[in-house]
């Protein structure tokens, strides 16, 4: 494939370096591509082709003045409409935000801008980030870019469509209970929640504040840890950023490409991998563990036995700190307002606005974390849930003293139909099991494609967890598993994805 | 409105009152507690907002380093303990003038807790123990447009200004202070005065009530005498002067007792004070306490304030108001009524400042709170902002004490400083207001006075040295009062001898 989508991220940065390419040719390529496939796919609820190409001729100037803002200045990129971007419509996926243009950005954004990356436009994702299939979307879902008929994971599933169907190099996505990681698993993408800290919240607009992280959503290891790069370190705007540098990612994930694992202890953990994981999962899986094997690791099992309570503890804790973040969506100040007829109260405006605007999931997650956080309760749900949160960050503890890394499928099945599990929230839930104890924890996780499922071919994930603040180890392995299966496969994953309709 | 009262004596004799005050001061940071807009007083509407203080979307608190220091502050000249670890809380509750519809503010991990301060009245002391001391950001403020009573009901629309929002706030809460009896008002008003005092001392806040940046809310109940239990308790909110904590605690202790001597009881609820009229009325219901749901504030990462750095803020203390009043009053030699004056006018620290400068103790109280306190008061100012600075007033009584200017004249160089026209100095220079006590000057007026009055000269030249007034008040009149009057007397005796 020669068009300039299909390449990777690095690919392109060096394609704009050498003058074969500029960037706005490159990002009209990716405009026209969006052009040609959104309809099918919807992985964006906001095209900004002005602003793209705009910011697009700014980084071929600095080129032809030979002063490229970053390594990565005038590649394009996606970012989830959950980060507040200055002048550009941001809605979460949901109607109570529909029409909000921010008065500022989200630090994320504003680092992609000062490096230079055109910004494509903003991405679907499940309303208010609650969902793993992007069909709570208010403005209707995505489709994942292999199987029109079936759900590109979620929250972020705009994200990870937009850069597996060639829309966008790169994305960011966020990652509260695996939005980041779960999307990448079913769309043959890579995706990387960092440390928690490592990378700003400020502007993005929080689901749970103890558990949000962004990351990179991109189509290789090594793009994750240039966009990584960019977007990471400390910011006084959050005070729970880490002030400390980042290690050196980029350089992790280039010395992990030579595909050498010798001396790396490998931990599959016991908890993440049995029941409930669909046959073809598995099966890539301990091909991968097999493949890191043959490269020199050390493969041990580790049993986290406080993962088993991860799920409820993450749907006490995720619900609590979302009632009281949505408690500002209230019709005063921005935002959808519906006013009711006769006169009436700021509390009728408030009722009848948030009715209106906000979805079924929504609904749903402020009436359990209102319980949960009630005087009476709290201490039964909200404070008897982050002392599990403890126990669950000690397993962590003592399973990264036996092991380097820790493994697993990132996801228990491949991607499902469109509407088969949107009725079912406990099932949609499920989804996400191998993913929280991370979030849980804040330790850094990536998901890199394993292969296709023999039973319907479809991508699956392998998940690599690191200790807090050791990403550069996740890009290692991640880099080092990557090339072990392009070996196997002689080529990218996406490679085998089925061409678009429309796509040229 | 038409609550009946007790009589006052009437009501002291069958009850014992129980008060509880809390306090809202807000901290005169530079800027806010969770950003870095502005924090001045009076600005146009919504011109000091930034996305954390309008709680947009997305946006994130990041903690002011000195408005946790003035926290510690107060809390330590509070005598209180400091939190060795303590977190922020979301206080989550709906009000259109909140941004975030939560409050960030501290629950059960307060930054100080357990402390006292010293309350003189009237020569006695009453200990008021502090429960806790805790920091917290402010709301913005409603302003309803329409209607007749400023209030939301009624109202065609309200106007919010956020410039408040995120202000700082410590909120200091005492435990219910007992034992105070027929004093409770007097108490409750030199608590707040106090504390107002404290707060001045420490610099940490404006303290000015009528500005909002002091406020207190004052929590009353009683018990029958002896009874040892405590009654139900009503809140009245936001009373905005000392003389109103005083008024409006009187005002429900004999609003309950009136209730309850009529078999009555009362009901937990907020009120407001009425200024103009002195009466509280009944505001919101508070029979079941609000659920807040409080859970600790994920966006921002625990305080914990270092051992040494608590010792450090210890040690910078200023001297606390009560051991300073005594200190001063013994120092000067004050009774205790002059000693209540001086506070009471605001002009303790103006005084000490002028006897440093030199002047005697009592005549720079005498300056303070008679001449300047007046001016004060005719100007609608208070004394530290009339113009005047301690040395000047200093400088005034040493021209006195040199024999330069007399009382009416000082009064006029006074008016000259007041003008802005410089220093004492200039102003008698620029209106040549010094005494004369050039004999040649003074032996032309002593003539020309017993020139325009001879009966009087001889009624003198007879012996009626009584008569020498007169014409000494000839020549100071001759001389618009720059005359040496002693001098001018011997003059007039010589000349008529």
């Amino acid at each position: 494939m020669s068009a300039p989508e299909t390449r990777t991220a690095a690919e392109l940065a060096d394609a704009l370096a050498s003058g074969d390419l500029t960037s706005v040719a490159l990002t009209q390529a990716h405009l026209d591509r969006i052009a040609d496939v959104d309809g099918a796919v919807h992985a964006f609820l906001q095209v900004d082709a002005e602003g793209a190409l705009r910011d697009a001729a700014a980084a071929d100037e600095r080129r032809g003045s030979g002063q490229p803002a970053s390594a990565l200045d005038g590649v394009p990129i996606a970012v989830k409409d959950v980060l507040a971007t200055r002048g550009l419509p941001t809605t979460c996926g949901s109607r109570i935000l529909e029409g909000w243009v921010p008065p500022y950005d989200a630090t994320v954004v504003a680092r992609l801008r000062a490096a230079g990356l055109p910004i494509l436009g903003k991405t679907n994702m499940d309303e208010f980030a609650m969902g793993s299939s992007t069909e709570h979307s208010a403005y209707g879902p995505t489709h994942n870019p292999w199987d029109l008929t079936r759900i590109p994971g979620g929250s972020g599933g705009g994200s990870a469509a937009a850069v597996a169907a060639y829309e966008a190099p790169l994305a960011i996505g966020t990652d509260t209970g695996g939005s980041i990681r779960q999307p990448g698993a079913v769309t043959g993408t890579v995706g990387v929640k960092p440390t928690y800290g490592g990378v700003s919240r400020y502007g993005l607009i929080a689901l749970a504040n103890s558990l949000d992280q962004a990351g990179p959503v991109t189509r290789t290891v090594l793009d994750a840890a240039m966009l990584h790069e960019v977007i990471g370190g400390h910011d006084p705007l959050d005070s729970t950023s880490i002030d400390a540098p980042l290690p050196g990612l980029v350089d992790a994930a280039r010395r992990g490409a030579d595909g050498d694992l010798t001396g790396v202890r490998i931990g599959v953990v016991t908890e993440l991998g049995g029941e409930g994981y669909q046959a073809g999962v598995l099966a890539r899986f301990r091909e991968s563990v097999e493949l890191m094997t043959r490269a020199g690791a050390e493969v041990v099992e580790v049993s986290c036995p406080h993962f088993v309570h991860a799920l409820a503890t993450y749907y006490l804790i995720l619900p609590a700190e979302a009632s009281s973040n949505l408690a500002r969506f209230d019709a005063m100040r921005y935002g959808l307002r519906v006013t009711p007829d006769g006169s009436p109260s700021a509390e009728d405006v408030m009722r009848v606005t948030r009715e209106a605007g906000f979805g079924d999931e929504v609904k749903r997650r402020i009436i359990l974390g209102t319980y949960a956080l009630s005087s009476g309760y709290y201490d039964a749900y909200y404070g008897q849930a982050q002392k599990v949160r403890t126990l669950i960050a000690r397993d962590f503890d003592a399973a990264f003293e036996r092991a380097d890394v820790l493994v697993s499928p990132t996801a228990p099945t491949t991607a499902f139909k469109l509407g088969e599990k949107v009725d079912d929230p406990l099932a949609m839930y499920l989804n996400d099991l191998a993913t929280i104890p991370a979030n849980l924890s804040g330790v850094p996780g990536i998901s890199v494609p394993s292969g296709l499922a023999d039973e319907d071919g479809l991508p699956a994930g392998v998940q690599i967890l690191a200790p807090a603040t050791a990403d550069d180890r996740v890009y290692r392995v991640g880099a080092a598993l990557e090339s072990l299966l392009a070996q196997q496969w002689g080529g990218r994953l996406l490679d085998q994805a089925p061409a678009l309709e429309g796509a040229r | 409105m038409s609550d009946a009262l007790m009589p006052y004596d009437d009501v002291v004799a069958r009850f014992d009152p129980a008060l509880g005050l809390e306090v809202h001061v807000e901290l005169n940071t530079a800027t806010k507690m969770f950003c870095g807009c502005p924090t001045e007083f009076g600005a146009e509407p919504n011109t000091q907002t930034c996305p954390t203080c309008l709680g947009l979307p997305g946006s994130m608190p990041a903690l002011n380093a000195r408005g946790v220091e003035s926290a510690i502050r107060i809390g330590l000249a509070l005598n209180c303990e400091i939190a060795e670890w303590c977190r922020f809380a979301r206080k989550n509750y709906f009000y259109p003038d909140m941004p975030k519809n939560f409050q960030t503010s501290q629950y059960d991990e307060p930054i100080a807790f357990e402390g006292y301060m010293d309350v003189d009245v009237e020569g006695e002391t009453y200990r008021v123990e502090i429960e806790r001391a805790h920091m917290e950001e402010d709301t913005g403020k409603s302003l309803h447009v329409g209607g007749s009573t400023g209030r939301i009901h009624g109202a065609d629309y309200s106007l919010v200004d956020y410039n408040r929002a995120g202000i700082p706030l410590i909120e200091i809460v005492t435990k219910p202070v007992l034992g105070t009896g027929a004093k409770a008002p007097e108490v409750a008003r030199a608590y707040v005065g106090q504390l107002r005092e404290l707060l001045l001392g420490l610099g940490v806040s404006d303290v000015r009530m009528e500005q909002g940046s002091l406020r207190c809310d004052v929590n009353l109940s009683l018990a029958p005498t002896g009874s040892g239990t405590l009654g139900t308790r009503t809140e009245t909110k936001n009373v905005n002067s000392l003389r109103s904590v005083e008024r409006a605690a009187r005002f429900e202790m004999q609003r309950h007792a009136a209730i309850l001597a009529g078999g009555g009881s009362i009901l937990q609820e907020t009120r407001h004070w009425h200024e103009d009229t002195g009466v509280t009325t009944s505001g919101r219901e508070k029979s079941d306490a609000e659920d807040y749901r409080y859970f600790p504030e994920p966006d921002l990462v625990p305080i914990a304030p270092s051992r040494e750095w608590v010792a450090e803020l210890r040690a910078t203390l200023p001297e606390p108001p009560h051991e300073r009043r005594a200190r001063l009053q013994a120092e000067w030699g004050f009774s205790d009524l002059d000693m209540r004056d001086t506070v009471g006018a605001g002009a303790l620290g103006l005084v000490e400042e002028t006897i440093a400068a030199g002047a005697t103790p009592q005549s720079a109280r005498k300056w303070w709170l008679g001449e300047l306190a007046r001016r004060a008061n005719e100007s609608e100012t208070d004394l530290a902002s009339l113009g005047v600075s301690p040395a000047d007033v200093a400088r005034v009584q040493a021209l006195v004490d040199e024999g330069k200017l007399n009382d009416k004249l000082a009064r006029q160089v006074l008016d000259g400083v007041l003008a802005g026209d410089g220093g004492p100095d200039d102003v008698v220079a620029a209106r040549g207001l010094g005494i004369v006590s050039d004999d040649g000057a003074l032996t032309e007026a002593v003539d020309r006075a017993i020139a325009d009055n001879p009966d009087v000269a001889d009624k003198i030249r007879d012996g009626k040295v009584a008569a020498a007034g007169a014409l000494i008040g000839a020549v100071m009149k001759d001389m618009r009062g720059q005359a040496d009057a002693g001098r001018v007397r011997e003059l007039i005796l010589e000349r008529l001898a």
